[in-house]
C-alpha cells in the first residue's frame, strides 16, 4: 500500500482503476513539458546539483572513512561518534544552522570580510547555486560516509601490505588494491546519498527560496499542495520514481548480495 | 611515530620526508588533518545554532549573552508560551511517542516472522522490507498523500494520516535491527526450549523475547528518533495548523520568521533526539558486554545499514 506511486490520478484528479480507460493526456504533457520545456531545465538543473554534490561529497567523505577506518587507533570509536552525530541532527536544524551563518552580517560574511577576501557582505541566501551545492553536501555526506567506512574496514590490512611487500608504491597500492575493493562501498555510498538528494525540496527552498534554483522534487511539492494539481504532481512523482528506480534496483540488489554473503 | 624517528635519524630532509612517506605503518598526516577539519566543519554549525538559542538578544549572529529567555522566559516570544512552537513541540513528542508504541512491537513481529519463514515467497517479502529505506521520502509521502486523500478517505489528514505514516516507513528500521539480532542468536535456544516441552508460544514468550530485549529496546528508541525527525512524510500528510511538527515548523519558520526561539525549539528537538540515540547505543552496548564481544556497540551502530 506503500509503495502506491503507480496510483493512476489522471484527468481532474480522480483516480481511475481500469488501465483501458486511463487517460493519458497529464502525462504527456509533463512528458512534453520536460523534454521541451521549463521542466526539462529544472530536471537538468536537478541532474547537475546532485552530480556536483555527489562528487564533492564523495572527494570529501573518501578521506574521512579511510582515516577512521585504517588510521584513526585509540580515537576511532569518538571519531565514529562524532560522524555519526549528524544523522540525529535534523536535517532542517542542519540547515537552519547554515542560515543563520549565511545572512547577510552572519559569521560567514563577518569572517571573509575580516580575512579580506570579500569587500562587501554577499547576499547568500537568494539565488546562489553554490550556496545550494554546499547545503547538499553538508547534509548527505555522513550518509556516503558510513557505508564507504564498512567497505574500507573491510578490507585486509595484509592485502596492501603484501601489494607494498611485492613492489608497489603506496599510490599504485592505493590505486590498484585499496580503492579497487572498495568500490562497492563508493557505489553504494553514492546512490544511498543521490536518492534523497533526487527527492530534495526543502535544501533549496531553505538556503535560497527562489525559483532560479528550484529543484525536480519542488514542482511536486508546489503541485501536490495546490488544489487542482494533484494529477500533474502524481505524473512528475512516476517521472521521478522511474528515473530512480534503476537507482534503487542497483542499490537493493547490492544490499541484497552483501546480506547473502554475510549470511554464508 | 616512533618507528618513523628510528628509520629517519641522520638523513636529508627529503630522504627523511621519503621515509616517511613510504611507511606504511606511519600515520598519515593530512588525513589526520583533513578529518578533524571535516568533524569541525560538520558539528560547529549546528553547536552555533544551539549556542544562539541561548542568546539574550534578538539577533542570530551577533552574541549579546546567556539567557534562557527563548526556552521559557519570554511572556510572548519563547517556546513555552509561543502557542504555535508549543503546539508544533507537543505534536512532535505526541506522534513520535504514539509510533514508537505502535511501530515496535508490529516490527519486532514482523522479524520474527521474517527470520523464521523460509518458505515460498520468504526472500521477496525480505527484500520489499527494504523498499521504503531507499524510497526518495517525497515519492513515499505523495504515495501515502494520494491514497488517503483518495482511496482511504476514512483516514483524515492530520495526526491520524501522520501516524499512519509514521508507522509505515519506521517499521522498516524495527525490522532490521531485530533482525540482525535474531541472526546473531539463531534457532537453537528455542528447539531447546521445546525439546523441553515449551509450546512454540511458550518459547517465543519465554525465551526468544527476552533475549531480543537489547535490540527491542533499541528499536523503541530509533523508532522514537526517526519518528520526531521526519520532515517530508509529516509536512504531506499534515492536515490543519494542529498538526505542525517541530520540523515543519523550522521549514517554515527559518526565512519567514527566523528568531533565538526557533533555535531554541531545534535544540529541543536535537536534545531529544540525541537523548533517545544514547540510550539505545548504551543499551545495546550492555548487552554486548554481558556476551562478551569485542570492539564497541558505535561500531556496530555505524554499520547497520540505516
Amino acid at each position: 500500500m506503500a509503495m502506491g506511486v503507480s496510483d493512476p490520478i489522471f484527468g481532474d484528479s480522480l483516480p481511475v482503476w481500469n488501465p483501458l480507460r486511463w487517460d493519458p493526456s497529464t502525462f504527456v504533457e509533463v512528458l512534453d513539458d520536460l523534454f521541451t520545456g521549463q521542466l526539462g531545465v529544472v530536471f537538468l538543473r536537478t541532474l547537475a546539483y546532485v552530480a556536483a554534490a555527489t562528487v564533492l561529497s564523495l572527494l570529501i567523505g573518501y578521506p574521512v572513512a579511510y582515516y577512521v577506518a585504517r588510521h584513526a587507533g585509540r580515537y576511532r570509536v569518538l571519531l565514529l561518534m562524532l560522524i555519526i552525530a549528524p544523522f540525529w541532527i535534523n536535517y532542517l536544524m542542519r540547515m537552519l544552522a547554515w542560515v543563520n551563518l549565511l545572512t547577510t552580517d552572519g559569521y560567514v560574511n563577518q569572517i571573509l570580510m575580516f580575512v579580506g577576501a570579500l569587500d562587501a557582505p554577499r547576499e547568500w541566501l537568494v539565488g546562489k547555486h553554490e550556496t545550494v551545492i554546499l547545503g547538499l553536501v553538508y547534509g548527505y555526506v555522513p550518509f556516503l560516509i558510513l557505508p564507504l567506512f564498512a567497505a574500507l574496514d573491510r578490507i585486509d590490512q595484509r592485502v596492501i601490505e603484501a601489494a607494498r611487500d611485492l613492489g608497489a608504491s603506496p599510490a599504485q597500492a592505493f590505486l590498484r588494491v585499496t580503492l579497487p575493493l572498495s568500490s562497492q562501498g563508493v557505489l553504494a555510498g553514492c546512490v544511498i546519498i543521490m536518492l534523497p538528494m533526487f527527492g530534495d525540496y526543502y535544501t533549496a527552498t531553505l538556503l535560497s527560496g527562489s525559483p532560479k534554483t528550484n529543484m525536480i522534487a519542488k514542482l511536486i511539492e508546489q503541485n501536490i499542495n495546490a488544489s487542482a494539481g494533484g494529477s500533474t504532481g502524481a505524473a512528475l512523482t512516476i517521472v521521478l520514481m522511474v528515473f530512480v528506480g534503476l537507482l534503487m534496483t542497483y542499490y537493493l540488489y547490492s544490499v541484497a548480495r552483501a546480506t547473502r554473503e554475510a549470511r554464508s | 611515530m616512533s618507528a618513523q624517528v628510528d628509520t629517519s635519524g641522520g638523513k636529508t630532509p627529503l630522504a627523511r620526508l621519503q621515509t616517511w612517506w613510504s611507511n606504511p605503518w606511519g600515520r598519515p598526516r593530512f588525513l589526520v588533518f583533513f578529518t578533524w577539519l571535516y568533524v569541525l566543519w560538520s558539528l560547529v554549525p549546528v553547536a552555533i545554532a544551539v549556542l544562539f538559542g541561548f542568546n539574550a538578544g534578538r539577533s542570530r549572529s551577533t552574541w549579546q549573552g546567556f539567557s534562557l529567555r527563548w526556552y521559557y522566559q519570554d511572556p510572548d516570544l519563547s517556546v513555552l508560551h509561543d502557542p504555535s512552537l508549543r503546539d508544533a513541540l507537543l505534536q512532535s513528542l505526541k506522534l513520535a511517542g504514539l509510533t514508537m508504541l505502535i511501530a515496535t512491537p508490529l516490527g519486532v513481529a514482523l522479524a520474527i516472522g521474517l527470520a523464521r519463514w523460509s518458505g515460498w515467497g520468504s526472500r521477496p517479502a525480505n527484500f520489499l522490507m527494504l523498499f521504503p529505506l531507499v524510497t526518495p521520502e517525497i515519492v513515499m509521502g505523495v504515495s501515502l498523500f494520494l491514497v488517503f486523500v483518495y482511496l482511504f478517505g476514512f483516514v483524515q489528514l492530520g495526526t491520524q494520516a501522520q501516524l499512519l505514516g509514521h508507522v509505515t516507513f519506521t517499521i522498516s528500521y524495527v525490522v532490521i535491527i531485530v533482525r540482525g539480532r535474531l541472526f546473531a542468536v539463531g534457532r537453537e535456544y528455542e528447539e531447546a526450549a521445546m525439546d523441553l516441552g515449551a509450546s512454540q508460544w511458550q518459547a517465543i514468550k519465554m525465551v526468544l523475547l527476552p533475549m531480543l530485549a537489547p535490540a527491542i529496546w533499541a528499536s523503541l528508541m530509533i523508532a522514537f528518533a526517526i519518528s520526531i525527525d521526519d520532515f517530508v512524510i509529516t509536512a504531506f500528510l499534515m492536515g490543519d495548523q494542529s498538526s505542525v511538527t517541530i520540523p515543519v515548523k523550522l521549514y517554515s519558520a527559518a526565512r519567514a520568521a527566523p528568531s533565538p526561539a526557533l533555535n531554541a525549539l531545534a535544540s529541543i528537538l536535537l536534545f531529544a533526539s540525541m537523548l533517545a540515540i544514547t540510550i539505545a547505543i548504551l543499551v545495546m552496548g550492555r548487552s554486548r558486554r554481558e556476551e562478551g564481544a569485542q570492539g564497541s556497540a558505535v561500531e556496530d551502530f555505524a554499520r547497520l545499514d540505516l
